[in-house]
């Protein structure tokens, strides 16, 4: 059978032109990109057929997959019934053990070279990756097995992308993220903790509308959403210009939304698209709901605290060290 | 005997296998096996434990939020921090909001797929399936045109032959007990919870930042700032935002969860004596501002509802003996304030057949009370509450019992679990509201208060303390250990819901509430694990969490 487009199978579920127009809209503005670029992604899924994705986890919390539930452009069920074919998706297959395996095979055989693998969740490498294991393989394996014929991958979450948790030291398992593993395909890097779904379906979409991978920094990470510092849109970024801190939990300058640097912000050391796309169709961010950025977007964040003593090693406190290198401590000092 | 393996488990958070044994038709043994591992107590040593917390939370993305109270509460014990009652009240929206919207993916995201057959609802007049919906709830989406538009968008998804995450799963199984009519209602309300789901927790974004994984815990209190005066905080605008959240998380509670549980559970009666255990723990939460819990702990021992012991985690004890794990002192049960950590895999080399179940099988401990298994979650805090004579509870889980044609005794089942879960959704959909007017309350008091900041600076801590903070979560009773010295964290432990109800066996080869849940369930294919499934599920696992480890004290 013919595998329709996607264009196609929103129009037989009854999704009017006005409201695929509006969605391609929004991804649009998630990308970065001007109006003019609607009716290009409008073309790309008038043309293009549901990519398949097979979504894997390993040494994971669940918590992007959770992200993905959060998705509103398009929503979950229109990504899972619609936008994307995901064949493989632990959290939320209806299959399980034997069954669900199946589902993988058959995936992999049957889109060879054309199928997107998504990863989340760091890998285990030490004593021969016994540390996760699915279906009686190790994480390490499968992976391999799995990415062999896949079009490109996609890391989700820090985890998969740094190492994230599982990574952070001592790394008791020998946890590494994707790229450390797979050296002979495409690999896109969506940090974040959990990763923000907006990022991931910007990024389908653009492979859907331009034919190939968004470009990216030297840590693979997509410029339309890490290209700029957090510091650099921050809401906050005045009353840091300003020399305006909060000192205290709940004190005046915390509760008119002055700047966190001085409880340990990490905005200005964190490439993110927080401030300006948010989170949960734009409710908040950190910094908005009055807590620190921690970083996590970058990577071996969750290190940075290892190597000072308890007082100065803290998430609130680290920054003003870090501030230090950036040689800015000087506008904190003079405040 | 037929082996039957299970792996992965999906639909849980995490990495599970089941092996079970059948014969004649039925589950002879079961062995639960957590099958990754991070090692999140060893990452945790020697950090600030202000910043526990957010290495903690991110034991688990699905019940986010739990790990980060836990983590708190246990560092707040330790340092003597005391909390102000904002903090407290925003705790317990947040600890609500989760529930709902944790227990109404669940149900339908994670559960109801072991019930419900989606190709049969292809077959369904949905003419019927609107009166059916009508006779049971006031739901505005009842009509045939509804139901014809939902069972159009699915017929469409199967004819594209890209059937996704609904391939090579269990249709047709002959356990499936509803009529296409009801299985047309169940579809149309499992992407419905999809979009529900996604708008109600947007009252964690508020108050977090974000979620999964909200921001806004700190030791003391809470990072949010209130204040009625400023657009920069809390104010009568967030008020009326969480209002709306709050507000339609109850009427979906109201009129779809569990009619839809009610009218499932009708075709299910036989799960009422399938998948029970006997003991079960709870350790309550949701303070009032005197401290005392909304929902109460306690101890339930052989069923017996008449005699509910208090909880004293002094209690607990940890077993290895069939876990990836050794002791200095050899297979003893340790207290998790002497708990160790030293993993020691012995399993077979990946990739394997089967695990060899009568050595070390499985990451997870056999956490014991008084060297019982005990069943936690909502099960567990319903009876608890239910034998405490609680009025809300008892009321809501008489109605469901009336309802169902069933005695008390049914709750001990697949279905009492299921049931529960949904009981507790509805009590606590409505506390969502109570809590959120109570934060308003405070405003107009001008109480901007909402961190214990005296306690911020670690050189106000003593020298060495340990504490324990403990958190009802959606799943059950989550412990959280801390012990400090010199400001650094010393040991951190977590005794987790799953590591309850997943455990594997002990030092005494007692099954872990799970193993012994499956035995005795029918089986129609073995090739087909369907029921093992519902009963499994029943527990909603969440493994990540429940790969305890714990933490070898610093010498």
């Amino acid at each position: 059978m013919e595998r329709e487009t996607i264009y196609e199978g929103l129009v037989r579920k009854g999704v009017s032109r006005r409201d695929f127009l509006k969605f391609c809209a929004s991804t649009a503005a998630v990308l970065g990109l001007s109006s003019s670029f609607v009716p290009k992604i409008a073309e790309a899924m008038e043309k293009k057929q549901k990519p398949v994705v097979v979504w894997l986890e390993y040494q994971d919390c669940a918590g992007c997959s959770e992200s993905i539930l959060r998705a509103s452009k398009p929503t979950i069920g229109q990504i899972v019934l619609d936008v994307v074919s995901l064949e493989y998706h632990e959290t939320i297959m209806a299959a399980a053990g034997h069954q669900a395996e199946k589902s993988l095979h058959d995936a992999i055989k049957n889109y060879k070279g054309k199928y997107l693998v998504v990863v989340e969740g760091a890998i285990p490498l030490k004593d021969g990756g016994v540390y996760c294991t699915i279906g009686g393989k190790s994480a390490v394996d499968l992976i391999k097995e799995i990415c062999k014929d896949a079009m490109a991958v996609i890391a989700v979450g820090n985890c998969a992308c740094f190492g994230g948790v599982p990574a952070a030291k001592p790394n008791p398992t020998g946890a590494v993220g994707v790229m450390d593993i797979i050296k002979d395909k495409p690999v896109i890097n969506l940090p974040g903790c959990p990763l923000n779904v907006e990022n991931f379906t910007a990024t389908v979409v653009y492979f859907l509308t331009f034919g190939k991978l968004p470009a990216v920094d030297k840590l693979k990470r997509p410029l339309f959403a890490y290209g700029k510092l957090i510091h650099d849109n921050c809401e906050r970024r005045g009353h840091f210009d300003a020399s305006e801190y909060v000192k205290a939990w709940g004190d005046k300058g915390h509760r008119q939304g002055w700047c966190l640097f001085q409880m340990g912000c990490k905005g200005p050391f964190t490439n993110h698209n927080c401030p300006t796309i948010r989170w949960n169709e734009g409710v908040s961010w950190p910094v908005m709901a009055g807590h620190p950025c921690i970083g996590c977007s970058e990577p071996k964040f969750w290190d940075n605290n290892l190597y000072a003593e308890a007082e100065k090693n803290s998430f609130y406190a680290k920054a003003v060290g870090l501030a230090a290198m950036a040689g800015i401590a000087n506008k904190v000092k003079t405040e | 005997m037929a082996r039957l393996v299970i792996d992965p488990v999906t639909r849980i958070e995490g990495h599970l296998r089941v092996e079970a044994t059948v014969n004649g038709g039925k589950v002879k043994d079961a062995w639960s096996s957590c099958t990754m591992w991070r090692g999140m107590e060893i990452v945790l040593r020697g950090k600030d434990p202000r910043d526990a917390w957010a290495y903690a939370q991110r034991a688990c993305g699905v019940c986010t939020t739990v790990h980060a109270i836990a983590s708190v509460r246990a560092v707040e014990d330790a340092i003597g921090a005391k909390i102000p009652d904002n903090a407290r009240i925003l705790r317990n929206i947040i600890m609500a909001n989760q529930n709902v919207q944790d227990h109404i993916i669940h149900f339908y995201h994670l559960h109801a797929l072991d019930w419900v057959d989606v190709v049969s609802a292809l077959k369904a007049d949905p003419v019927k399936t609107s009166e059916l919906a009508k006779s049971i709830s006031s739901w505005p989406k009842n009509s045939a045109t509804y139901f014809k538009a939902v069972q159009d968008k699915v017929k469409a998804f199967v004819e594209s032959g890209q059937l996704g995450i609904f391939s090579n799963a269990y249709w047709g199984h002959p356990a499936y007990k509803l009529p296409p009519e009801a299985n047309l209602m169940a579809v149309a309300h499992y992407l419905e919870a999809l979009d529900v789901q996604r708008e109600i927790i947007k009252i964690q974004a508020l108050l977090g930042a974000k979620n999964p994984h909200p921001q806004t815990f700190v030791v003391g209190g809470q990072s949010t700032p209130v204040d009625p005066e400023s657009q920069n905080a809390l104010n009568a605008d967030s008020i009326a935002f969480m209002l709306k959240y709050a507000d339609m998380a109850l009427e979906f509670v109201e009129k779809v969860y569990i009619p839809d549980l009610l009218a499932v559970a009708s075709f299910y009666k036989e799960w009422a004596g399938i998948g029970g255990f006997n003991n079960f723990l709870a350790c309550g939460d949701w303070p009032d501002a005197n401290g005392k819990m909304y929902l109460p702990g306690g101890v339930i021992k052989n069923k017996n509802l008449a005699k509910i012991e208090p909880l004293d985690h002094k209690k607990f004890k940890e077993y290895i003996t069939h876990s990836w794990y050794k002791y200095s002192k050899g297979d003893v049960g340790l207290h998790p304030w002497e708990g160790e950590t030293t993993p020691n895999y012995t399993g077979p080399k990946p990739p394997y057949e089967y695990l060899n179940v009568e050595g070390k099988y499985s990451w997870g401990k056999a956490i014991r009370y008084e060297d019982l298994p005990m069943e936690v979650g909502p099960l567990a805090r319903m009876l608890v509450a239910y034998g405490l004579g609680h009025k809300d509870v008892k009321e809501v889980v008489d109605m469901v019992l009336k309802k169902l044609g069933v005695g008390p005794e049914a709750l001990f089942s697949t279905l009492g679990r299921t049931a529960a879960r949904g009981i507790e959704t509805l009590l606590m959909a409505r506390k969502t509201k109570d809590y959120i007017l109570e934060l308003a309350q405070n405003m107009k008091k001008a109480d901007t208060k909402i961190a214990d900041t005296d306690k911020w600076d670690p050189k106000t801590w003593p020298k060495e303390c340990k504490g324990v903070g403990l958190h009802d979560a959606p799943r059950g009773c989550l412990a959280h250990f801390v012990v400090i010295k010199d400001g650094k964290i010393a040991n951190y432990q977590m005794v987790v819901p799953s590591t309850w109800n997943l455990s594997p066996r002990d030092h005494k080869g007692q099954r872990g509430p799970v193993e012994e849940a499956l035995v005795g369930t029918p089986v129609a294919d073995s090739k087909l694990p369907l029921e093992l499934l519902r009963t499994i599920h029943s527990y909603d696992p969440c493994m990540a969490c429940g790969m305890h480890m714990i933490e070898v004290r610093e010498e």
